[in-house]
């Protein structure tokens, strides 16, 4: 939940003492609660809108999937979720993106908190200029108290979630870049759990990667969802029938239809989507 | 439709080439003479008390440039201590934060202004400034103009450097829920360290060799550099002043000096340049 404090005093210190329990476990967050939602969300590159009055419901603990063809909106839509967009000038968004709720639109949000809550992976691995180690160290270092021998354990068990723990124990003080693309892949996911997030948004996580590593990221994302909200854009729309519970289906902007991903691929209500899915364009 | 001559598109073609490379031969052979003449001349100098000894009046044996060898480190550092924070703090805004907007296409155009103004009237400005206005010439004064000189070349490589590092590591920083500073300096300096480092040691290789603007300013002393506030001696003014001396001596101590410039420039290039090939590697 967005603490009441956030909402009076915006900026506080963004360093917090390290929660004795990192792992939520399912009782906590009950499946299928709405985690995120938006509400009206419109889109502008400059004068040129990208999303029309999207509506959307993210349950908690599955795995949603965003699908349609290429500049639909899909990366645009999920990248309101953490506010990234805002780091480019001429982009800006109306309408309401709810965390739990809450407005994160809203002015008075906290940014670095909100991402710390909700983490990203992106289409291209993006390991930072440094070790493996300080990869994940560095962002948890910018979020927690924390002294050595717990960063020690920090890092090794973000590792471990992420099945790169054994490829890499080795290799700690090897710098990041030096990686597998596919194991980049999983070090940015490891990055991105380590500071204990509820929410992982993956922006074609594995069009950069072959076959093999993306089998491995498919199977990670299902054990993932346990622990994580999470919300997937894919091109591959075989890969969001194998891993995900919901499906978007975005086109020119609009959400043409949503719902359980079983349903969008057997037995879509809407022609479009029915046309996109059985490959007729896109 | 009749085909144009082969034998007269050859032709141009080959003087073309002719011309083109008796240029390319013209330009290295003017490098080979000055640096020929300068080792040549200069050789002369280099001896143990070049390096270690107060200048000697003219006609007495002996004598040679330590104190402006060390006044001519001095000056530099303390110029690249001021102009290279500001100067990557410009770049880093101009990337950063200003990209598009009005105001950083304004400061673009001033730094590439900035760039191609003669550096006598940067030290002309230093000395109307600071030498005027405190009343004495000064190694500070000096290493002001200097830093001027530097800070456009190091804002723009900077600005360049980091324009060339993806955006989407800095994405990748700021969606962990760092702070844009902290992004910036953190890991998109990390990145562009190489460039960052080669822009700034050009830009010191460039300031090294300045002349004109330090006459205005640090001037010359034949004595040790025991402050920052008095004349402060260097390399290249006691070039131009030994050089214009009617005196033997003093004229192979120039040639000294210039040998040691040339060389302390070219050894600054030669290390970055070997700096990025190592880290390309």
């Amino acid at each position: 939940m967005m603490q009441t404090a956030t909402a009076t005093l915006p900026h506080r210190p963004q360093v917090r003492p390290l929660p004795v329990s990192s792992v939520k476990t399912e009782s906590q967050v009950h499946a299928g609660q709405i985690k995120i939602a938006t509400r009206g969300l419109n889109f502008y590159y400059a004068d040129q809108q990208a999303l029309f009055d999207n509506e959307l419901e993210i349950a908690a603990n599955q795995v949603t999937a965003i699908i349609g063809p290429s500049g639909c909106g899909k990366s645009t839509h999920l990248r309101t979720y953490n506010r990234i967009f805002e780091l480019y000038r001429g982009q800006r968004v109306s309408g309401e993106v709810l965390l739990d709720g809450q407005n994160i639109l809203d002015g008075d949000c906290d940014v670095l908190e909100l991402r710390r809550k909700i983490g990203m992976i992106f289409q291209k691995p993006t390991p930072f200029p440094m070790s493996v180690f300080d990869n994940i160290a560095y962002g948890l270092k910018q979020h927690y108290h924390i002294n050595r021998s717990e960063l020690r354990d920090r890092v090794e068990t973000a590792l471990q979630q992420a099945a790169l723990w054994d490829e890499v124990k080795d290799k700690l003080n090897h710098p990041g870049t030096a990686l597998s693309g596919g194991q980049q892949q999983r070090l940015c996911i490891a990055r991105a759990i380590a500071i204990e997030p509820e929410i992982l948004l993956m922006d074609e996580p594995t069009s950069a990667v072959d076959p093999i590593a993306t089998a491995r990221i498919e199977e990670l994302i299902d054990t993932l969802k346990k622990r994580y909200t999470i919300v997937i854009v894919t091109h591959n729309m075989q890969q969001a029938a194998r891993i995900s519970d919901y499906t978007a289906f975005f086109y020119q902007g609009r959400i043409v239809e949503f719902g359980a991903t079983d349903k969008i691929f057997t037995n879509p209500d809407n022609q479009q989507t029915e046309d996109y899915i059985t490959g007729r364009f896109g | 439709m009749k085909p144009r001559s082969l034998t007269y598109r050859r032709g141009i073609d080959l003087s073309i080439r002719v011309i083109s490379s008796l240029a390319a031969l013209f330009g290295i052979i003017m490098l080979g003479w000055i640096l020929g003449t300068v080792l040549f001349k200069g050789a002369a100098a280099i001896n143990w008390a070049f390096f270690t000894e107060l200048p000697a009046p003219p006609g007495m044996p002996g004598g040679g440039l330590a104190n402006a060898i060390l006044g001519t480190l001095l000056i530099t550092l303390l110029s690249v201590l001021i102009g290279v924070p500001v100067g990557l703090a410009a770049g880093v805004w101009l990337a950063e934060f200003g990209q598009e907007s009005k105001l950083a296409e304004v400061i673009r155009f001033a730094a590439n202004l900035l760039m191609s103004t003669p550096s006598i009237i940067i030290g002309v400005f230093v000395y109307v400034v600071m030498v005027l206005t405190t009343g004495k010439f000064s190694g500070t004064a000096g290493a002001v103009t200097l830093a001027i000189i530097m800070l456009p070349v190091v804002a723009r490589t900077a600005e360049d450097m980091l324009a060339l590092v993806p955006s989407a590591l800095r994405e990748a920083a700021l969606a962990l829920g760092m702070p844009r500073w902290k992004a910036t300096l953190g890991i998109v300096f990390r990145a562009a360290q190489t460039g960052l480092l080669t822009g700034t040691l050009l830009a010191v290789a460039r300031v090294s060799g300045e002349t004109a603007p330090l006459l205005f300013t640090a001037l010359n002393s034949p004595y040790w550099p025991e402050s920052f506030n008095e004349p402060t001696a260097n390399l290249t003014v006691t070039i131009f002043n030994y050089a214009m001396s009617p005196y033997d001596d003093w004229q192979t101590l120039a040639w000294g000096a210039s040998l040691l410039i040339t060389a302390g420039v070219l050894g600054t290039t030669i290390i970055t340049r070997g700096f990025i090939w190592y880290r390309s590697r």
